[in-house]
């Protein structure tokens, strides 16, 4: 140590010599720490904390000391149907939106695949929307969406605001058609991250390789044998890596639907992670049992993730 | 398609294939192709047609029914975005247009409305906040991230592939679970709604991103490198500065940007751990719905200044696009 002060005091020169000391598993250690403390403060320690405080009764805003409850609000949570729902919706929501968008940007990806003049800034024009922040997104969507000014409607052919869907509001001609708000969101979605899977699926497409085309063309394959036999099992990999990140996301969806509705109308677009933000931050604060929630979506983030990578290794094992 | 594979070709082959074009396709098909790409990815663009038109509508153009294409545009939405304003009574509404010609552009625009100019608005203040947060937590994020990067290349870390896995799922957690804890914890630490308590959870934020794609791009620099250098008599920090740092700029450049962006653009964690001094724009763009009225091409104004700098960004980094959004997980 003292060298390294000294070497500080009498220049660049010296400095470097005093670092011949710094044995390289000292480097490491100096490289690595700092990121692992860090991760650990923010991460691993906030982990622990809400999990004790998922046993608590505790709110934010009380002036009053936790107090042990056991597993009271996992008991609640679990048979409360308001909450059930949400995770419903939430359910319902993941699977429009992560399937339509595998759909979509699998065929943009097949579409892109073959390069033509200005390929590269048309799918570089293809991805600007996953680069937005979500809830900028959202708000322009709710312009968009605007039963009386907005374009979405006009450019659907809805021209008179009488009849049009009223997306946002779950309304149509008057008419109330529960769903649409949240068919409306999922549009967003997938308007936002269809350009995502397309990437994945590109960077899958150009890892083939050309050999199994050229073994497939002189043993004259159909373009349809081909695609299943040579395009599907080869990218499959990456497509549902593709999926498995969108579906995380999904479960974590927050900022688009504040932008957007806010959760409404009613409760027909709350998504759980929204319902998580209201309860733990709003009205009554219920820290505690917002904390046992979050452990609750936590546990089935890591459950569906598990299956899909289970599914994974089982491709890549058969590949 | 069983029988063909069972009894292989039937006629005899009778084209010559080229093994560099294994499918050639009429030059129609092809075009028919790219086509379609451009015609989707116009519709798609629509949205961001829409918001970049919308920051130049008056106020009674954004709610003309039907949506108008063709408008006088104006700077209104911006002037509304940035300022704060009054209204004029009649007499001091004279008194302003005899002095018109003292006046800026924007204030000519507020009297244009019967409004006189305040002051500048909150999000001046907020997109200050959002400057800061996110240029001090990527710096930060980026030089840590490299350290560790370059460890976790080059060194025989114990526990290598349960580290970096761990790095890489801090990233899955959903940000509202770590928020009740972390809001606690800042409030005990008196860094709730502070640019310090901002600038550390950015950079963490941005950690597992930056660790994975740095690693990415220093695993591609050639260990020979470092290692001539050391057998030259470098030590291993002079060959890491000298060597391997001036390679994995691109890598650097690109990392600092994508945690820019996300730094950025990031709106749950801003709305749940500031509320006035450290607030970013994300979360008071949200709220300028609320006030008064919705200022819709205030809004797109708003929004087309977050749009800008992500388009140009997208544009410069697209080799690096996949690296990026997938955290360096999957390299292209």
């Amino acid at each position: 140590m003292s060298s390294v002060k000294q070497a500080t005091a009498t220049g660049a020169d010296t400095r470097l010599q005093s670092h011949r000391h710094l044995s390289d598993r000292a480097i490491q250690n100096i490289f690595i720490w700092p990121t692992l403390i860090l991760l650990i403060a923010f991460n691993v320690f906030p982990l622990f904390y809400s999990l004790y405080l998922g046993f608590t009764d505790y709110s934010a805003i009380a002036r009053q000391a936790p107090v042990w409850v056991g597993f009271e609000n996992f008991r609640s949570i679990l048979n409360d149907e308001q909450l059930w729902e949400y995770f419903a919706t939430t359910g319902r929501y993941a699977v429009a939106s992560v399937g339509l968008q595998t759909l979509l940007g699998f065929g943009l990806a097949m579409l892109v695949r073959e390069k033509f003049k200005g390929s590269g800034v048309i799918t570089t024009l293809i991805l600007v929307p996953m680069m937005i922040s979500p809830v900028v997104v959202g708000l322009f969507w709710k312009l968009m969406y605007n039963p009386t000014f907005g374009y979405f409607n006009y450019l659907l052919g809805f021209t008179n605001p009488a009849t049009a869907p009223d997306w946002l509001g779950s309304r149509w001609g008057g008419q109330a058609v529960p769903g649409l708000a949240l068919w409306a969101v999922v549009i967003v979605d997938v308007w936002m991250w269809s350009p995502f899977v397309m990437l994945l699926v590109l960077s899958g497409l150009n890892a083939i390789p050309e050999y199994l085309y050229e073994a497939a063309v002189i043993d004259r394959a159909s373009s349809w044998f081909q695609f299943w036999r040579i395009t599907l099992p080869q990218v499959a990999p990456l497509l549902l890596i593709a999926i498995l990140f969108r579906t995380i996301e999904a479960f974590k969806s927050f900022d688009l639907v504040m932008g957007m509705t806010g959760g409404g109308p009613g409760t027909q677009t709350e998504l759980i992670a929204v319902n998580l933000y209201r309860q733990a931050f709003l009205g009554q604060w219920r820290t505690g049992r917002s904390s046992a929630l979050a452990y609750i979506i936590l546990i089935i983030i890591i459950a569906v993730s598990n299956l899909y990578i289970k599914y994974l290794n089982q491709m890549r094992g058969e590949g | 398609m069983a029988s063909f594979v069972e009894t292989g070709p039937q006629a005899p082959v009778t084209e010559a294939i080229r093994v560099d074009k294994v499918s050639p396709r009429s030059r129609l098909t092809r075009t028919v192709r790219a086509l379609i790409v451009i015609i989707v990815t116009f519709i798609g663009l629509i949205p961001v047609f829409v918001m970049g038109i919308t920051a130049f509508k008056s106020r009674a153009d954004v709610v003309a029914v039907p949506p108008k294409l063709v408008f006088k545009p104006t700077l209104e939405g911006f002037v509304y975005l940035l300022t704060e304003r009054a209204v004029l009574t009649q007499d001091r509404l004279a008194e302003a247009q005899a002095h018109i010609d003292e006046l800026n552009w924007m204030q000519r625009i507020a009297l244009e409305n019967g409004q006189e100019i305040t002051g500048p608005s909150d999000y001046v203040f907020r997109l200050k906040n959002s400057a800061i947060i996110a240029g001090v937590s990527t710096i930060v994020s980026v030089g840590l991230g490299l350290l560790a990067a370059y460890a976790f290349s080059r060194f025989d870390v114990p526990g290598k592939g349960d580290l970096l896995f761990f790095i890489l799922s801090t990233r899955m957690l959903p940000a509202v679970v770590v928020t009740i804890p972390l809001f606690l914890m800042y409030r005990q630490l008196k860094l709730h709604d502070t640019h310090l308590g901002m600038i550390l959870l950015y950079t963490v934020f941005n950690l597992s991103l930056s660790v994975w794609l740095l690693k990415g791009f220093i695993d591609e620099i050639p260990r020979e490198y470092e290692e001539a250098a050391l057998v030259d008599g470098y030590t291993r920090l002079q060959a890491f500065f000298k060597i391997v740092l001036p390679q994995a700029l691109t890598g650097v450049a690109a990392t600092t940007v994508f945690s820019l962006i996300f730094a950025w653009n990031e709106y749950a964690f801003a709305l749940m751990l500031t509320s006035e001094r450290a607030r970013t724009a994300p979360p008071s763009i949200a709220t300028m719905l609320g006030r008064g009225g919705i200022e819709w091409s205030a809004i797109a104004a708003g929004s087309l200044g977050f749009l800008i700098p992500v388009v140009i960004v997208t544009f410069a980094l697209r080799r690096y696009l996949l690296r990026g959004v997938t955290f360096g997980a999957i390299r292209q």
